[in-house]
């Protein structure tokens, strides 16, 4: 921990890592964590990894659709609309 | 009063998406693309009940969700998922974080696609328990908010936030495990 840092800020931003991660914190706790990782080195290498990890997961989550599945729906769609159209 | 006919324009492009959750959801391709289809048919003819402006990407994405809870799920009776009890916080991080040694010239990213193949990342997901994996996915994955996730679940806001901590905890205990299977890592006690 860098010097300086007050210890109970430390605590506060693990806590609120995740929350802060997820841009759902309030506009004044997203400042107060922004100025707390940037003046501490261990609190700003979870956070770093942390959104790392994000990004990792939803990278590796994304897939290509079949184009027969993409056929498929559209056909399917096509065949309830000429139903409607009755 | 939204208009059938511009349906498919309308809802075509988040196909992939959907098919990425679908196959998370089901965990296997033939099941995944009879979800997503049955999606887009109940999507159609519910369509004359959604609101034009409203958000089509969370409405499919409640309809995936629900379909897949109510028939596919029934159909399949999977055992009994086991919740592995608490995790710590930043599992993972605290494990991992202090390997590299070149922490300055290389950055979290490249050191966690080197740990961890693409597959091994799907496998960690989809061994969640049902309800962590969903709120995972649809934050994680698909970048809803809070409350966008509690409208598609159904579930109070309070219960999202505590399924998302608790889902990705073990996602991360999931990951490690896969690391020390490799001998990636030797089993020490944590840091911090």
């Amino acid at each position: 921990m860098d010097e300086h840092v007050d210890p109970a800020d430390c605590t506060e931003s693990v806590r609120e890592l995740y929350t802060f991660l997820d841009g759902e914190l309030t506009v004044e706790r997203r400042v107060a964590i922004r100025a707390h990782l940037e003046g501490c080195s261990d609190c700003y290498g979870a956070y770093d990894f942390e959104a790392e990890l994000r990004q990792v997961v939803s990278s590796s989550c994304k897939e290509e659709v079949p184009e027969q599945l993409r056929n498929r729906v559209a056909a399917a769609l096509q065949q309830l609309m000429n139903e409607d159209g009755r | 009063m939204a208009d059938p006919a511009s349906f498919a324009d309308q809802a075509m492009e988040y196909m992939s998406s959907l098919y990425s959750a679908a196959l998370r959801m089901t965990r296997n391709p033939s099941d995944a693309e009879d979800l997503v289809q049955e999606t887009y048919l109940r999507a159609f003819r519910g369509f004359g009940g959604f609101s034009e402006g409203t958000n089509l990407k969370a409405w499919l994405y409640r309809i995936l969700t629900n379909t897949y809870i109510n028939i596919y799920r029934a159909k399949k009776r999977r055992p009994e998922e086991t919740d592995l009890g608490d995790v710590e916080d930043f599992y993972l991080y605290r494990r991992l974080g202090g390997l590299e040694e070149a922490r300055a010239s290389r950055s979290a990213e490249d050191e966690l696609l080197d740990w961890f193949s693409e597959a091994e990342v799907k496998d960690a997901v989809e061994s969640l328990p049902e309800n962590f994996r969903l709120a995972v996915l649809l934050a994680d994955v698909e970048g809803f908010s809070y409350k966008e996730i509690a409208e598609i679940l159904d579930i109070p806001i309070g219960t999202v936030m505590s399924r998302l901590h608790r889902g990705r905890k073990q996602l991360e205990k999931a990951l490690y495990d896969f690391a020390a299977q490799r001998g990636l890592v030797s089993e020490e006690p944590a840091r911090g």
